[in-house]
């Protein structure tokens, strides 16, 4: 039988929104979805995944040597139990990108990379040259299709499911080779980047990490994301899990608003899909007013305390 | 220790790619082609690897056409010891090209192979997870920080939530990210130099391996634009108008 599997993503205590989004990429396949959780102490995420609506049944291998989420161990373990499954569908956040690549070759077939729309089981479109051109694609029939999907893309899949939970034994040993060591969350308290429904970003512009202070205020103050161009990352002002683009995040927020960002075609992939996108910018020929909705042309450095005194 | 090191030719970033209007690609003619950012990223690592005394020979690698020659000159003269063209008119598909390495990684012995964390054509993602994959060696993804330490390289990933330091056992695969590093200028008497390193030229069937791309591809199209929309005067106007919107 054709049935889909989804891989949950989660940092052991929350199960991440891609996941919920994955199952709305599996729900328009067509197919009827379980949902696998790695991971050690994972009654609480197997909990929510189970709630997600429309999944089948919830697979959850618990096991410590899958603690941390290194590809090589999550990887053997998914291709222990893909057999009977003729779709397996991963986020195409760095866990999923990490992840996917490596099941795909341990089953000897391509992957499908950011799956942005589904036009039948076997029938893709998704984005290359950083969104500049949509492809459709068609993996064969005969072999299971692996794919990361596109989150930006797809919204988040209802509550009010009720699935099965399964327990199930890790069946491969842990790889020697490759071991966690640390993870340094730049994250604060903000809403997550990647389902924020708003996000005030900041360029290059803002010059120093203590004037992006001005971000986060304007951002906590409307309950938004903060975001970053590269530009930002790169000179220190902000950490890297800021960064939206083509080699960031890619979002898709109801209201994006991007001060001293010049709109480099790297950094508008990260965008296109948000519902309104505000621009200010002091350069009126600035690229970035090609594709704002609402811009102005203006010192950031007064239009933000501006702005701030007015929705206050 | 020798490093291997993937080089793709492709469109330059700075080009605005445009879809060709029957839809069969996108139009590549008379543009500007260059090493994959990120590939040039990974080169400049490895030279810096060698140059720290902890590698050997650093070998640039690139499968393609004859045109992707030009690439790896380039990158022989950044400074890379020898250049290997693996030769095909097919522009191969991930898990065909994580093979292709492997036959070169079995040839070739090396502790490290260095890829770029994606192509900026394709933006697959895919080659150096594979690779590993299908070698059953460590993969440590999205490179922003490496050192080496005896049979070790501890790794600093970027990922979604921040920084991720792993730490994996050589040989290994790295696919890198774009604060991993600078890469160095190109001087002229290096280009001259570059022209008598050798750049040995593989034939992929002689490799053993087969173009399998078995994801068809069959439709370009353009992805909608986005409409200029509207200027406002000043942050009180535009306060309004988001509010109007209902955006605040
Ligand atoms: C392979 C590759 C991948 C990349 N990936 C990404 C990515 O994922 N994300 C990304 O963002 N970039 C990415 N880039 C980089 C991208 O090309 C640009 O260099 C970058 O986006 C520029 O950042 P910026 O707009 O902040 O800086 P700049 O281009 O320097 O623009 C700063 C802007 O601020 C304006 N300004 C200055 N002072 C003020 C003021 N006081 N008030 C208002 N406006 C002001 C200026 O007019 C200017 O338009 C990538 C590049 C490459 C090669
Ligand atoms: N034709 C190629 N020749 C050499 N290296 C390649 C080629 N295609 C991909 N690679 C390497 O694999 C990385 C990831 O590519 P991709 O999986 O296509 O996004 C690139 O950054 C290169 O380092």
């Amino acid at each position: 039988m054709s049935k889909t599997l989804i891989i949950a993503e989660h940092d052991a205590h929350e199960l991440n929104p891609s996941t919920a989004k994955c199952a709305s990429c599996a729900a328009a396949i067509g197919q009827d979805y379980d949902v696998v959780v790695l991971g050690s102490g994972i009654d609480n995420i197997a909990g929510q995944a189970a709630a997600i609506d429309g999944v089948g049944t919830v697979h959850a291998i618990d096991a410590e040597h899958l603690a941390s989420p290194l590809a090589a161990n999550h990887a053997a373990e998914v291709c222990a139990m893909a057999e009977g499954y003729s779709h397996i569908l991963g986020p195409s956040t760095t866990f999923g990108k990490d992840l996917m690549p490596r099941i795909a070759a341990l089953l000897g077939v391509n992957q499908v990379s950011d799956i942005a729309a589904v036009t039948g089981p076997h029938d893709f479109k998704r984005p290359i040259y950083a969104g500049n051109a949509i492809v459709d694609v068609q993996p064969p029939q005969e072999v299971a299709v692996v794919a990361t999907v596109r989150v930006a893309s797809w919204p988040s899949a209802a509550d009010g499911g009720d699935a099965a939970i399964e327990a199930r034994a890790a069946n491969a040993t842990p790889c020697g080779h490759t071991r966690y060591v640390s993870l340094q969350s730049g994250g604060g308290e903000r809403p997550d980047l990647q389902s924020a429904n708003r996000v005030i970003s900041g360029g290059r512009a803002l010059a120093s990490e203590e004037n992006f202070e001005l971000i986060y205020k304007l951002a906590d103050l409307i309950g938004a994301g903060a975001g970053a161009s590269r530009a930002a990352v790169d000179a220190g002002y902000v950490p890297n899990d800021l960064q939206v683009g083509q080699t960031g995040k890619i979002i898709a927020p109801d209201l994006y608003v991007a001060f001293g960002i010049s709109g480099a075609i790297q950094h508008i992939t990260g965008i296109k899909d948000a519902g309104t996108i505000v621009a200010v910018n002091k350069d009126a020929d600035a690229p970035i007013f090609e594709i704002a909705d609402i811009g102005l042309v203006g010192d950031l450095f007064t239009v933000i305390p501006e702005m701030m005194q007015l929705l206050e | 220790m020798r490093i291997l090191v993937g080089i793709k030719r492709v469109v330059d970033y700075n080009v605005r790619i445009r879809v060709k209007p029957d839809g069969s690609g996108v139009d590549t003619d008379g543009v500007k082609m260059s090493i994959n950012p990120f590939d040039e990223i990974g080169l400049e690592e490895a030279l810096r690897i060698r140059e720290a005394g902890r590698a050997e020979e650093v070998v640039v690698v690139s499968v393609g056409g004859d045109e992707c020659q030009q690439q790896l000159r380039t990158g022989l003269a950044m400074g890379a010891d020898r250049a290997i063209q693996v030769s095909t008119a097919d522009s191969l598909q991930p898990l065909s090209l994580a093979r292709v390495f492997l036959k070169l990684v079995e040839k070739e012995q090396p502790g490290l192979v260095i890829l770029g964390k994606q192509a900026i054509d394709g933006d697959n993602s895919q080659t150096g997870q594979m690779l590993a994959a299908l070698w059953d060696r460590p993969q440590a993804t999205f490179a922003s920080g490496l050192d080496l330490t005896g049979d070790t390289a501890t790794v600093i990933r970027e990922v979604d939530a921040g920084l991720e330091t792993i730490e994996v056992d050589l040989p290994a695969v790295i696919t890198v990210d774009l604060r991993l590093n600078e890469p160095r200028f190109v001087k002229l008497p290096d280009i001259m130099k570059a022209k008598r390193k050798p750049l040995d030229v593989i034939a992929l069937d002689e490799l053993g391996v087969s173009a399998e791309n078995d994801i068809q591809v069959t439709q370009h199209t353009s992805p909608p634009q986005r409409e200029k929309g509207i200027l406002v005067e000043d942050a009180a106007q535009l306060v309004t108008e988001l509010k109007n919107r209902g955006l605040v």
